[in-house]
């Protein structure tokens, strides 16, 4: 249930993050999920996407600096109070977030990433109130 | 071992007696064969006769590099173009080339120097030396070419550039000796690592690294890459090339080649002569050069000279790596500020390599430096508070080496302009 998050060092630059997205589109690689923290000179994009590996390779290999970290995520339907259900649970077994992110889908639910120093706590305590969490397979393309 | 022992380890005096013979023989010589300096001595109301040993060098003029241009192409030379078998240039940034000229004996001298350069990094006949300095107009690489032929080491001339190649032949030859700027060693070692070539293909033992500053710190970082030992050799081309002075093995300053090469330490806004051990102004009088001797040429490499026998056995005055250039040296808001210690923070620090690019501005009269320093996916944290604390750390950490404050910008691994020789290190903005 643990998820490979690819996040890559971006300069503020204008076309940086289209010379990206073209990569990924010319190997074929899907995006499940996306988001971009950004400070004054640069940004780090943090995504999942259909093909970890291959992403991390073909990026690496055009110069990015590409790091790979473990999230979970989560899925929440798409109303008031669930998304603070399920924050609720972390938070009463002390487990910290480090950052997260999240989008809704046309199915009326909602899909919610995060990261966490301790995933397999948080897996636990999550799966223990029957909160549904997206398994590696239903994103990753073979 | 020692190329020449009689020269290397000769006695102090002694050495200075030959230096004063040779001084003042070279003294009538352009005396009499190149007009500026009959003049410039005659406005200082010396004659050849008043310059009879070494005690009498400091009554004798400086020249500067804008001396060279003035005199560009052929004006400072003694000999006729026939006796002129070499034509060597410096790329001029600024106007003109500097021009240097060779005889045949020149070419020897040189060639000799160099043998004993290599020599001290323990070269010999049994080793395969691959010379990636630039073969051309830049003495680079003919004067390592001429020096290790002399030591009768088989020489690959390669020149710089083309790393794929360089690896190649490094592996299929089995190159025992590297030479090159200690820029392109780093990267030639960062490429022996991407391409996942075999350790043990690699029959490197030792390096000869000069033409660009460096630091310990990349000198550790190029031994690691490399599995080698790596040796500073120093020189410029107004005095003959590489081979002015070299790291023997004890690595506790370059020997200077003295008998060829007089040097002294001034105060560089004075012109007068420091004792040993005080940081000043390297200046050389390269008393025995035929085509292009120069009287007490302002390098504006600044070092310091220290004259007591090495534990090699060598007699000749050490000189320190060189704290930066007069020319190189920047000065933002009042600071004197060296690019070289830019490089010895970067490298101290585990996280950061020692690419980086300083940009100086002026914006309202007032200077900002700014440093760019490539991100490493090493240390690459996808936390922005992590990146920000790192880029806090390295500003801090300039700001106490160089006592002015800095803007530290990461930028994505492979921005910065790599070289294949020279290293660029410094954008200054305020002079356009």
């Amino acid at each position: 249930m643990i998820i490979r998050q690819l996040s890559v060092f971006l300069e503020n630059r204008t076309g940086r993050l289209t010379e990206l997205t073209g990569i990924l589109s010319e190997n074929g690689i899907n995006i499940s999920a996306f988001s971009i923290a950004d400070s004054t000179d640069f940004g780090i994009l943090r995504m999942i996407v259909g093909k970890p590996e291959l992403a991390e390779h073909v990026l690496r290999q055009k110069g990015f600096a590409v790091k790979v970290t473990d999230v979970i995520c989560l899925i929440v339907p798409d109303k008031p109070g669930s998304l603070h259900h399920a924050l609720g649970i972390l938070s009463e077994n002390d487990i910290a977030i480090d950052y997260m992110y999240a989008f809704s889908s046309a199915e009326g639910r909602a899909t919610v990433v995060i990261r966490t120093a301790v995933p397999q706590a948080a897996i636990r305590v999550l799966s223990q109130h029957r909160l549904e969490l997206v398994q590696a397979g239903d994103i990753y393309q073979i | 071992m020692i190329w020449n022992r009689q020269y290397e380890c000769m006695e102090r005096e002694e050495l200075r007696k030959i230096q004063g013979e040779r001084l003042s023989a070279m003294v009538s010589r352009v005396w009499n064969t190149v007009p500026f300096y009959r003049q410039r001595l005659q406005e200082l109301g010396i004659e050849p006769g008043d310059i009879r040993s070494m005690d009498d060098l400091p009554k004798l003029p400086f020249t500067t590099k804008q001396d060279l241009r003035d005199n560009y192409p052929f004006g400072l030379f003694t000999v006729p173009q026939e006796g002129i078998v070499r034509l060597h240039a410096s790329s001029g940034t600024t106007g003109k080339p500097t021009v240097v000229g060779y005889t045949k004996n020149d070419i020897a001298m040189w060639s000799e120097v160099v043998a004993r350069s290599l020599t001290m990094a323990g070269v010999t006949q049994s080793d395969i030396i691959q010379v990636a300095y630039g073969y051309g107009l830049f003495t680079g690489g003919l004067g390592l070419h001429y020096g290790a032929e002399t030591v009768g080491a088989s020489v690959i001339p390669i020149s710089g550039g083309n790393t794929k190649k360089q690896l190649q032949l490094m592996e299929d030859f089995g190159s025992t000796v590297l030479a090159c700027t200690p820029s392109y060693a780093a990267f030639l070692g960062e490429a022996i690592i991407e391409e996942k070539i075999q350790k043990e293909n690699i029959k490197l033992k030792a390096g000869i690294f000069g033409a660009e500053p460096w630091t310990e710190g990349m000198r550790t970082e190029i031994e690691r890459l490399l599995g080698i030992k790596a040796y500073d050799i120093y020189g410029l081309s107004e005095i003959i090339g590489p081979g002015v002075s070299m790291e023997c093995r004890c690595q506790t300053g370059m020997h200077i080649f003295e008998d060829h090469f007089i040097p002294e330490i001034i105060n560089p806004d004075t012109g007068e002569v420091l004792p040993y051990g005080e940081l000043g102004e390297l200046v050389f009088t390269p008393a025995t050069k035929e085509a292009m001797p120069l009287i007490r040429y302002r390098t504006r490499d600044l070092t310091r000279l220290h004259a007591e026998r090495c534990q090699c056995g060598r007699t000749l005055v050490r000189m320190e790596k060189c704290v930066g250039r007069t020319d190189d040296m920047l000065i933002i808001r009042g600071v004197n500020v060296f690019p070289s210690q830019v490089e010895a923070v970067l490298l101290e620090m585990s996280e950061t390599r020692p690419h980086y690019l300083l940009t100086v501005e002026r914006r309202h009269n007032l200077d900002s430096l700014e440093i760019q320093v490539e991100v490493d996916e090493s240390f690459f944290s996808d936390e922005v508070k992590e990146l920000e604390g790192l880029r806090n750390k390295i500003q801090s950490a300039i700001g106490s080496m160089l006592g002015i404050s800095s803007t530290v910008r990461l930028v994505e691994p492979g921005t910065i302009e790599r070289s294949m020789g020279k290293a660029k290190r410094v954008i200054d903005n305020r002079t356009r």
